[in-house]
């Protein structure tokens, strides 16, 4: 839900016209003071667990910490980093991860797409928003367990359709080549309703006019797509990717509560070892340098995606 | 949608030729909807007739709309209301699960962080819109910046430092992070605070009114349906927690429902797990949401958007 808040721009211009309009009209004076009081507890909840932990987070990835242990963490320099960089299980996370997001973004943006332009055109009502809605509701632990009962490979009623269907049953959960994509599968299901009801939003703010003046000028809808609809959706639609992509990058619930990395390493994706690696090898400096790295890797793709989709940029002016 | 409508009733042949030669599209349209609705709730029917359903049935049953076997066991076996050789023979773990403690559990971690985080990121978003001081943008930038930071990063020193308070596995620990504000909260307050009417604050201001009692008496009641939503919003994000809960209380004492499903799973019993009273707990889980829900759902509904663009 926190994707509603990733466009500040339009936001804080306005803040700053009223800031504008109003100095020395009755007060000159600052509300320093006041102010100070106001953000009080927020500025204490941000220093005390945003701040100080993002800089304690980046120290302690260059130190040896072992959390069983009485002893402060001993700086080691860049060991931690040399040693992941020779890590074939963080390299094998990185690509199960990176499976996991191509997969999982691919068909989510896809099924949203689609469903959000079926929305636009043949029925906005709110009660059909809704049911589209509840699986990203759920929590993903919940999500993760329905389908775990679902996909179950002896009784489970999607291997029973299988069957049906003639085709042989699926080890969703138990089979190395399936558990990723199941996983994928499993979220894009959770994400798959909100993501359309984001786009939705986006093509509600077209304007109509556009579309009908188009019309009149004998373009086909599918010329309308193309020429209306993708152009001026690209904002909104480079924004759900960055968020859905960031998102999908940080998959950690459902694999903790089906396969836990498993088969071998077939889903030990990026969060899960550094979960493991910190918490069940009480190893936090490297489990906090693996969080870096992946702090690192976010910015970029959410910074690559914002200057090649130019999503800040609206064709619409 | 009111442009929409309007520019429809201006423009009535055009729209009816296109509907009539669209008509078989439509359909296909509407069929594929329909089969997207179904696919998203169906499930939620399959986990109820799960949980209806005893466990020495289920495999034989497996592809039977209806409870196979019908009965109340699982949900008995949830709540701790069946002796362990009853859960035994149902199929159940055995094992002690108490339900309504995680249920309470949940109650108050959901409950207390959305109050104080609603509440005090709506006292710092007021600053930020309202009040005028040096560095207030600055400060602002700040904060939305945490949104960047991904949740696993902070986790780590964050269970450091509640492991050093010795917080670890109690109420406190469990809610610390989330009490003072979420960055989201602050900017979804701040919006509102800035398209609301100024009028009647000034009114009050010349009346020699302080910013405390405006916030109080007037904003804050001004603001009832964002803080609504708001509180909604937070409060189901929380529910659905999982990771922090799990780092800082994954005892018995502290466990929520997410963390106790988890474990509720991992003592199912070698070959045969106790699906109906899996399902019975994820639907017991997931029903505080259901009802939010079912009252509020056209607010939720409403919400989703990028706020900027609308």
């Amino acid at each position: 839900m926190a994707a509603t808040s990733l466009d500040t721009r339009a936001p804080r211009q306005r803040g700053l016209r009223i800031g504008e309009a109003q100095p020395g009209r009755r007060r000159s004076r600052s509300d320093l003071g006041i102010a100070l009081v106001f953000v009080a507890p927020a500025l204490i909840g941000f220093v005390l667990f945003y701040l100080v932990p993002t800089v304690r987070g980046i120290y302690l990835s260059f130190t040896k910490y072992s959390t069983l242990s009485l002893a402060d963490p001993k700086w080691v320099g860049t060991a931690n980093y040399e040693a992941i960089a020779k890590d074939p299980l963080f390299w094998n996370a990185l690509g199960v991860t990176l499976e996991y997001v191509v997969i999982n973004i691919v068909l989510q943006t896809a099924l949203a797409l689609g469903l959000a332009l079926l929305m636009h055109r043949i029925a906005k009502s709110t009660i059909i928003r809704g049911a589209l809605l509840l699986p990203y509701l759920m929590a993903n632990v919940i999500a993760a367990l329905l389908w775990f009962w679902m996909l179950d490979y002896q009784i489970g009623i999607v291997n029973q359709i299988i069957e049906w269907l003639g085709l042989p049953r699926v080890a969703f959960f138990g089979s190395q080549e399936w558990a990723i994509p199941t996983q994928a599968l499993i979220n894009t299901w959770r994400h798959m309703g909100y993501t359309a009801l984001l786009i939705f939003a986006g093509l509600q703010a077209i304007p109509n006019h556009l579309y009908e003046a188009a019309h009149l000028d004998g373009a086909s809808s599918g010329q309308a797509f193309r020429r209306i609809t993708l152009p001026l959706l690209r904002p909104v639609l480079v924004l759900v990717l960055v968020v859905t992509v960031i998102g999908s990058f940080q998959v950690f619930d459902t694999v903790a509560v089906t396969t836990q990395g498993g088969p071998i390493n077939a889903s030990r994706v990026i969060q899960y070892y550094i979960f493991q690696r910190a918490f069940t090898q009480h190893d936090f400096g490297y489990g906090s340098a693996l969080a870096v790295i992946l702090f690192v890797i976010l910015a970029l793709v959410a910074f690559i995606q914002m200057k090649f989709l130019r999503g800040n940029e609206s064709d619409l002016d | 949608m009111s442009a929409t409508t309007t520019v429809r009733r201006h423009l009535p042949p055009v729209r009816r030729v296109t509907r009539g030669r669209l008509n078989g599209r439509r359909v296909i349209a509407w069929a594929l909807l329909v089969l997207a609705i179904a696919v998203s709730v169906l499930p939620f029917y399959w986990v109820l007739r799960t949980a209806l359903s005893s466990n020495h049935a289920l495999a034989a049953n497996s592809a039977n709309l209806l409870p196979a076997d019908f009965g109340l066991g699982a949900f008995q076996r949830v709540f701790g209301l069946q002796t362990p050789a009853e859960a035994v023979a149902e199929g159940g773990s055995g094992a002690s699960i108490n339900f309504w403690r995680y249920l309470t559990n949940s109650l108050l971690f959901a409950g207390i962080t959305t109050v104080c985080a609603v509440f005090f990121s709506s006292m710092a978003a007021y600053a930020f819109a309202r009040l005028h001081w040096k560095g207030r943008n600055a400060v602002f930038s700040l904060f939305l910046g945490t949104m960047l930071v991904p949740p696993i990063f902070t986790a780590l020193p964050n269970f450091l430092l509640v492991k050093n308070l010795g917080l670890l596995n109690t109420m406190l620990g469990l809610v610390l992070p989330y009490l003072f504000m979420t960055p989201f909260a602050i900017f979804f307050m701040r919006q509102f605070f800035l398209n609301m009417s100024r009028e009647v604050e000034e009114a009050a201001m010349l009346d020699g009114a302080r910013h405390w009692r405006i916030f109080f008496q007037i904003v804050l009641p001004n603001a009832a349906a964002p803080i609504a939503t708001l509180a909604l919003l937070t409060f189901m994000g929380q529910w659905n927690e999982y990771f922090w809960p799990l780092l800082v209380g994954s005892d018995e004492s502290t466990r929520v429902l997410t963390v106790g499903l988890g474990v509720f799973k991992s003592q199912s019993p070698q070959g045969a797990p106790d699906w109906s009273g899996l399902m019975a707990a994820t639907l017991v889980s997931a029903l505080p949401v259901l009802i939010l829900f079912a009252a509020f759902g056209r607010r939720i509904v409403n919400s989703i958007g990028f706020n900027g663009t609308k």
